[in-house]
């Protein structure tokens, strides 16, 4: 006899338990984070009270990179993306309320995120996190499989669809300028210092003095110091900070389910090994009986 | 010999107008996609970077390949669960099984940007191991070699009678080294399946926080693999009695039925899980919002429960065309859980919307016409349906 479908039914229901029980509990650092940032970390900082919305900054992120600029929206004339895509890696976006009394700056471009999900996405580690935490790509790993962009939960990484051999296209806080002892080209254009470029620990120490000495003049939060497992990239604002295309995704990194379950599924690759092996028992089993019937039908 | 029933050629005229018809649909979509690899994803598709996956991902693949767990579900019941009065339906289920697949590898190379790597796959050096799309990659690309493995006796079975002698004694030498080894490969091709039916659910939980509450569940892997085993039994019976109703055969109701009676409790199973996980995950309000994903919830619940209740009774059962309905029924719910979870319940941004266009529907329907000129020409060339045909008074 096989498994009887109430055996089977037993399994199924045994296994979800398992995978449900482990989404529960998950060991977390000192400082409460799930997952730490690399003590190497680098970062930048951008306050949404000092931009003024010069958008020098994307000029130079162009340029510091070789990306044409985007006058799509403005029939050939300037530079006007409408959001991140495949010629921009950076962008100064403006948030206005409805009634017209509130309104924000605010730049957009990769978090690098302390757990980045699409790193957990990439099939064969294109996206990796190398180096000060940058999450950096490489086109020589890369399918073109978009996984990537279904997993971002800041929508940032972006595909050539103008192209035939097309690749992702990413802010890479400009490390091959950093190999130069340059920081991201964004930083050093900025003339009000809205964007700044430092060590991870540095600039969330800075952001946390600003709050301290304005805090009339801040949402009392640092984002990127906890959201979704924390990013490189911190954010200072006087406006909700969801407002602004930043929604709270609480302090658990977005790959955290997934890996919980899969690692529950296949830790060490042991369930799928001794399924197939029992399996393969049944099939062979259950065979032999067959022949053997089928030998006893034969006999006259 | 056995109580089954030998599989045979059906034989007869292969070309029929059917067939040319369906293969032109076919050549039409092989000329639209050398015109997608000419001119890039974004001049060919309504893709974009809000929803980078479309009706490729969640028509060809993900509801394919659940389509095509036609031979996975059998094969479940024939060989592990040893119901061998069903043996009849392992080679028709396989062929569609193998054709599934084979369109879903082949959808997701004109899916993906840069296919010319797709070679470095098996680099397993570069592996990212927690990649669920990469464990889902690898393993539909190897179960559907197993799947034609599994086949190859048909084709075997076939040379044997060939009147060429080479291709006579292919036949003669191969066959009985494929039987003594496919029980491994027969075990394989249950693994595979089970791994990553429910791995393409899991494969949704990266997004997490953009997708909608009402499917974003630990249980989506759970949930697929359910409702892809219950589609393969749908997508067997749909096959059978269409085979009966175009290709001249007796309908085999007495086994269909038998199916009819194992899906039951998987869809009982299916929604008891479902409704279970929105109680406890306190979304039930959600479900009856009545907005867009509200009434897409309650639509696929209630596909779900129709099937299930049309195949509540023996007698009903044993109706062909009931067996039928439901089946459809339960297929297009299938179907409609997976668009939704990999369209309507994924919301990048309100800024972003996709419809898919011509050329992605004319592609996805030409593969799909391709892959059903492909089992008639099967049927009528090799060993695959067993049974008898209809008897002539039958006309």
């Amino acid at each position: 006899m096989g498994l009887s479908r109430r055996e089977a039914l037993k399994a199924m229901v045994v296994a979800s338990g398992a995978t449900l029980a482990t989404t529960l509990g998950s060991e977390r650092q000192a400082d409460g984070a799930l997952v730490a940032a690399p003590p190497d970390a680098v970062g930048m900082l951008y306050d949404a009270t000092v931009c003024t919305g010069c958008k020098a900054c994307m000029v130079a992120c162009n340029r510091a990179n070789d990306l044409p600029p985007d006058t799509t929206g403005s029939d050939g004339r300037w530079q006007m993306p409408v959001d991140l895509n495949q010629y921009t890696k950076n962008i100064i976006k403006l948030y206005q309320s409805p009634d017209r009394t509130e309104h924000s700056f605010i730049k957009r471009q990769c978090m690098h995120c302390v757990d980045p999900a699409c790193a957990a996405a990439c099939m064969l580690g294109a996206l990796q996190k190398r180096e000060y935490g940058i999450v950096t790509y490489d086109a020589d790993y890369c399918i073109g499989c978009r996984y990537c962009e279904m997993a971002c939960p800041f929508n940032v990484i972006k595909f050539e669809w103008a192209k035939a051999m097309p690749k992702m296209v990413k802010c890479e806080l400009c490390n091959h300028r950093i190999a130069e002892g340059k920081g991201p080209a964004c930083c050093e254009v900025c003339p009000t210092g809205a964007v700044i470029y430092g060590k991870r620990a540095d600039l969330l120490a800075e952001a946390h003095r600003r709050l301290a000495a304005h805090p009339d003049r801040y949402v009392p939060k640092v984002y990127g110091e906890h959201e979704a497992g924390g990013t490189q990239v911190l954010y200072l604002a006087h406006i909700d900070f969801a407002k602004l295309g930043l929604p709270d995704y609480g302090d658990r990194p977005i790959p955290e389910t997934v890996r919980e379950v899969q690692h529950t599924v296949y830790k060490g690759f042991v369930a799928p090994v001794a399924l197939y092996g029992l399996l393969a028992a049944v099939v062979l089993r259950n065979r032999k009986k067959d022949e053997r019937a089928e030998a006893e039908e034969d006999r006259p | 010999m056995s109580a089954h029933s030998q599989p045979q050629p059906l034989g007869g005229v292969v070309f029929t107008r059917p067939v040319q018809i369906l293969t032109g649909f076919a050549a039409l979509a092989f000329v639209l996609i050398a015109w997608r690899f000419l001119v890039g994803l974004g001049a060919s598709t309504a893709l974009n970077d809000g929803y980078p996956w479309g009706l490729w991902i969640a028509f060809d693949v993900v509801t394919g390949t659940a389509l095509g767990c036609g031979g996975y579900a059998v094969a479940l019941l024939v060989y592990v669960l040893n119901r061998g009065r069903f043996h009849p339906l392992v080679r028709p289920a396989m062929v569609t099984s193998a054709f599934g697949y084979s369109i879903a590898g082949l959808s997701v190379v004109i899916d993906v940007g840069r296919p010319w790597l797709a070679w470095k796959l098996p680099l397993f050096w570069h592996w990212n191991l927690n990649s669920v799309l990469l464990e889902v990659a690898l393993c539909i690309m190897t179960y559907t070699v197993v799947l034609w493995i599994e086949l190859s006796p048909a084709f075997l079975e076939r040379a044997q009678t060939s009147t060429i002698p080479v291709i006579r004694r292919i036949g003669d030498t191969f066959l009985p080294v494929i039987r003594r080894i496919l029980p491994w490969f027969i075990a394989l091709g249950i693994l595979l399946p089970t791994m990553h039916q429910s791995a393409l659910g899991s494969l949704l939980l990266l997004s997490g926080p953009r997708l909608h509450p009402l499917w974003n569940t630990a249980l989506l892997p759970l949930l697929f693999l359910i409702s892809c085993v219950a589609m393969g039994y749908g997508a067997v019976v749909i096959e059978g009695a269409l085979s009966s109703l175009f290709l001249g055969r007796k309908p085999e109701t007495e086994m269909l039925a038998g199916l009819g009676r194992t899906v039951f409790p998987l869809l009982a199973v299916y929604l008891g899980l479902r409704l279970l996980d929105l109680v406890v995950r306190g979304q039930l309000a959600a479900l009856f919002a009545f907005n867009l994903h509200s009434v897409m919830s309650l639509l696929e619940l209630g596909l779900f429960t129709a099937a299930m209740l049309l195949l509540a009774s023996d007698s009903q059962r044993h109706d062909l065309g009931n067996l039928f309905r439901a089946a459809m029924v339960l297929v297009v719910a299938g179907a409609l859980y997976r668009f939704d979870v990999f369209l309507v319940a994924f919301r990048p941004g309100a800024h972003w919307s996709y419809f898919p266009n011509v050329t992605e529907i004319l592609i996805t329907a030409g593969l799909v016409a391709g892959e059903m000129a492909g089992y008639i020409v099967l049927v009528k060339v090799f060993p695959i349906l067993a049974g008898q045909p209809r008897p002539a008074t039958a006309h």
